[in-house]
């Protein structure tokens, strides 16, 4: 594919605007003027050619199945989008009096009322504009409330199947992370007995875990963090897991954070934007980020918590992203959430049970929104997941999460979420098994995977090394 | 309204196949003490049609500004309608973090093409593949510039976005790093004396913004001699992108590190987001800057393509040890930017400046003509800070008589009748006089 800089010809672009200043203005001083601008010259039609061409080199949930591990990357309904992109919302800049925002802020509000509802949580703050965003304000919120307590405790007990963003979040204020082993891929309560003490800030969980797995002494974790005064934060990445049938809240956990951009059905736009509010129990309700939005006889306004930790992030949260998740509660209801959950872990089990023949790891249970695969008994025939995951690509696939948890040697992590029906999942498994027959009767296929993309196995390698990363 | 595309038939003959005879005993490892017992408290779903009503009536309570003079952060520009075009692919839309080069050399591409477009409007080695918002760019900005020197003494304009000071102290608290002020001259210009004061003692970096809070465009070459006489960066930060149409490059003039907002290329006002954070910097502090970064690189049959790298620097593969906890982007509103420069073009984007420059200056003119006071004389680009003699309240109920928006008041520096404008390509010369007009009367 050509770049736009090699498509670009001086004078192509017939951009224009009208002006209707028509008196003298002076000029701002030479010395702050540029006397250049270096930027593609390129026409209207060919700007759209450009972008349909490289959107056709581009996967997505609509081109087929993308069981990408952990990410939840379920259909994102069409006419959420619709209104997301209502011509209106250009006019609505952030600061505009409330009395012009009513039904906004109602939609606001009414979002932190079904996430507490949800989550069984106290109070929520729409602000943070992704997971990992949410997390660091979850643990910051934390921080706020021993600090003001005057405790000193800087320990993060995290899992080893623990997602790479809770160890990150953690760093980001300075504590230390202790990760400790999994017994049967959940937490041991013996283990984290050993490594709770008065110095403890926190355990992080996902829950279901990263193996897809219910932690099943989540009663018992959660009586030993209190014992020490620790406190238990809510990872919600794998909320698809139980969604309508448990809540975090009711586990023992003071603070979470919910992707909407996974649970939720709001599109992952290639990588973002996505919105990761957090709710805290009513104890850390007072150090929420401001502005929250409040409501007094169906007047909505902002407020400030009166311990509050400040802003994360600027404004109110990533306003379409989690207008688009509102639609979304408000057209499946409680019903629908829950035969989300309900169908998600079906497909979830139905894959497992299908293939866990063909690519064994060293767990079989139960499993709620996703389940971990191996590729390891394949390693004698000199075939790495890595293969495994390009030869899916050629029977039409998006492939799943590889080498994460690494708790699983060659893990190949499967979250086929509610959107797929069966007709699709027995396709994957029908190319999974198939693609574990030609490993054993030609493994030359799978190692020289794909073949069928226009791109085949790009040297990353060259790319760190030769570092270009601008035209 | 339900999106499981399953038929009955098939829950059943899965269930058959499971070995289970309720979708209840695919959650019996759930302790029955935290299952939901009851049905949680939300509203009945909603048809397709049902939604639409619903959403019709709820944004029946809003009144559309449609007269915007606010800026502040973010600002009311053009979109050309080609940005939602390419926006709607659902090809780009609906896929994820580009892990898989093979599958997405279309995302891989645009995100290439945006990093190199945004660093040839600043001058920057290296630009990342977006972040959140500008104020979290800016954080991030200020921990690359705390690692690089690792000082723990951290210089902020004082002329710099309120909201932004927040968000710097809401994540420095935690961390043993102290700020220090500097504060504004009369034209509204960073105090250089001052300046040159604070940094006799070491720092890491100094954070300005220009154009700063007040519209008011800072002399960064001056600012960057003082910075520079120490061991320490200077970081800037851009919450007006536009003003890049017509001003010097800011890596040209010797900063650091760019941290900015760049919502002003092609995105809504959407009630405060999503935005785009932009973060960049010069090739000697590539291993310090986090989230994910686009490289060209060729595959196995020597095909130009596109990869995520330097990947060690980021949270899955290093995880406490990553520069930073990013992990989802804003890659959707960096291709709105692209395509929004595409669009507009060299030309376009200068244009679109240059009379942001004029409008703005003409609402001056006829400010000072009617006896109104300019709080600031600095030179500026878009946004102006008048003296008003009156409340924000009664401010507030003048213009909404004409249906304005406008005036942020500078309550944050105790400065009660200071009011900040911003004059746009999408405010036409009447609502200009509009706006005078009401301004004027009693």
């Amino acid at each position: 594919m050509e770049l736009l800089k090699e498509i670009s010809k001086e004078g192509k672009n017939k951009f224009d605007i009208e002006d209707d200043i028509y008196i003298e203005i002076e000029n701002l001083e030479e010395k702050y003027l540029r006397s250049e601008i270096n930027l593609p010259d390129i026409s209207e039609v060919d700007l759209i050619r450009h972008f349909i061409s490289l959107s056709k080199e581009n996967y997505g949930v609509d081109n087929g199945f993308y069981p990408l591990g952990s990410c939840t990357m379920k259909y994102n309904p069409k006419i959420n989008e619709e209104i997301a992109k209502k011509e209106d919302f250009k006019y609505f800049h952030p600061l505009i009096s409330i009395e012009y925002s009513q039904g906004l802020l109602k939609i606001m509000w009414e979002m932190q009322e079904f996430l507490k509802i949800l989550a069984g949580m106290d109070a929520f703050t729409l602000q943070p504009k992704a997971g990992a965003h949410g997390e660091y304000t979850g643990l910051r919120i934390m921080w706020e409330y021993f600090n003001d307590k005057g405790e000193k405790r800087n320990k993060v007990i995290l899992p080893d199947s623990a997602h790479g963003t809770n160890p990150a979040s953690s760093s980001m204020l300075g504590l230390e992370v202790i990760e400790i082993e999994s017994k049967d891929g959940m937490v041991d309560p013996e283990k984290l007995s050993e490594v709770v003490d008065e110095k403890t800030f926190a355990l992080m969980l996902t829950n279901p875990n990263t193996l897809g797995f219910f932690e099943k002494d989540i009663l018992k974790i959660k009586e030993i963090l209190k014992s020490k005064g620790a406190l238990l934060y809510y990872d919600g990445a794998n909320l698809n897991g139980f969604i309508g049938i448990a809540r975090p809240g009711d586990m023992g956990f003071d603070a979470v954070h919910l992707n909407l951009h996974k649970t939720f059905s709001t599109p992952h736009g290639g990588g973002g934007p996505g919105s990761g509010p957090v709710g805290v129990k009513e104890f850390l309700k007072d150090y929420l980020p401001y502005p929250l939005i409040e409501n007094e006889e169906e007047f909505y306004y902002f407020s400030k918590p009166a311990k509050s930790i400040g802003k994360v992030g600027s404004f109110f949260g990533n306003f379409s992203v989690i207008l688009k998740a509102y639609l979304y509660i408000r057209e499946l209801g409680f019903d629908g959430l829950k035969e989300v959950s309900q169908i998600a872990v079906l497909n979830a089990n139905y894959i497992k049970e299908k293939l866990k023949k063909y690519y064994p790891s060293q767990f079989d249970r139960l499993v709620k929104h996703e389940c971990v695969l191996s590729g390891k008994i394949y390693k004698d025939y000199g075939v790495k997941t890595v293969d495994i995951a390009k030869r899916i690509m050629d029977y039409g696939f998006h492939p799943p999460t590889i080498y994460f948890p690494h708790i699983v040697d060659e893990a190949l992590m499967i979250e086929p979420t509610e959107t797929e029906n069966k007709e699709t999942l027995d396709k994957f498994i029908d190319a999974m098994i198939k693609i574990s027959e030609e490993i054993k009767n030609n493994p030359e296929i799978v190692k020289n995977a794909p073949l069928n993309t226009k791109i085949k196995r790009p040297d990353e390698l060259k790319a760190n090394k030769e570092l270009k990363v601008k035209w | 309204m339900k999106f499981i595309p399953h038929t009955q038939k098939e829950i059943e003959e899965m269930m058959r196949d499971l070995g289970i005879s309720s979708l209840d005993d695919l959650f019996k490892d759930i302790p029955d003490e935290v299952k939901i017992k009851e049905k949680l408290d939300l509203p009945k779903p909603l048809s397709e049609l049902g939604i639409r009503e619903e959403i019709e009536n709820i944004f029946s309570l809003n009144t559309i500004p449609k007269r915007i003079f606010l800026g502040g952060g973010a600002y009311y520009h053009l979109i050309p309608s080609t940005v939602n075009y390419v926006l709607n692919r659902g090809e780009f839309y609906t896929s994820y973090t580009p892990y898989q080069p093979e599958l997405s050399q279309g995302m891989l591409q645009a995100l290439f093409e945006f990093q190199s477009v945004l660093s040839d409007l600043t001058g920057a080695d290296i630009t990342n593949a977006s972040m959140y918002d500008g104020a979290t760019s800016l954080m991030e900005a200020v921990f690359m510039g705390e690692r690089v020197k690792n000082k723990k003494r951290l210089l902020i304009a004082r002329s710099l976005n309120p909201e932004y000071q927040e968000v710097l102290k809401t994540y420095i608290k935690p961390r043993d790093i102290k700020i220090e002020f500097i504060d504004f001259k009369e034209d509204g210009r960073v105090d250089l004396n001052q300046l040159e004061e604070k940094t006799k003692e070491d720092f890491s970096s100094l954070v300005v913004q220009s154009p700063n809070y007040f519209g008011i465009i800072e002399d960064i070459e001056e600012i960057n001699k003082i910075v520079k006489k120490r061991d320490a960066l200077l970081i800037q930060l851009i919450t007006e992108m536009m003003s890049l149409g017509i001003l010097k490059s800011p890596f040209e003039l010797g900063v650091d590190i760019l941290a900015a907002e760049a919502q002003s290329f092609g995105i809504p006002l959407s009630f405060g987001g999503p935005y785009l954070g932009i973060l960049q910097t010069k090739k000697e502090f590539v291993r310090e800057i986090p989230g994910r970064i686009v490289g060209e690189t060729v595959d196995r049959n020597g095909k130009r393509c596109f990869v995520m790298t330097l990947r060690t620097r980021e949270q899955d593969i290093r995880r406490e040890k990553a520069k930073s906890n990013i992990c989802t982007n804003n890659s959707l509103n960096a291709i709105a930017a692209l395509v929004f420069l595409a669009t507009v073009g060299p030309k376009g984007v200068k244009k679109i400046a240059e009379i942001n420059y004029k409008k703005s200056h003409y609402f001056k003119k006829r400010l000072i003509d009617e006896g109104f006071n300019l709080t600031f004389k600095g030179p500026f680009f878009n946004e102006i800070v008048v003296d008003l003699p009156f409340t924000d309240n009664v401010l507030k109920e003048k213009l909404s008589l004409v249906g304005i928006e406008g005036g942020i008041p500078l309550k944050y520096y105790a400065m009660d009748n200071s009011y900040l404008f911003s004059v746009t390509e999408m405010n036409r010369r009447e609502d200009i006089e509009l706006l005078i007009c009401s301004l004027k009367e009693g």
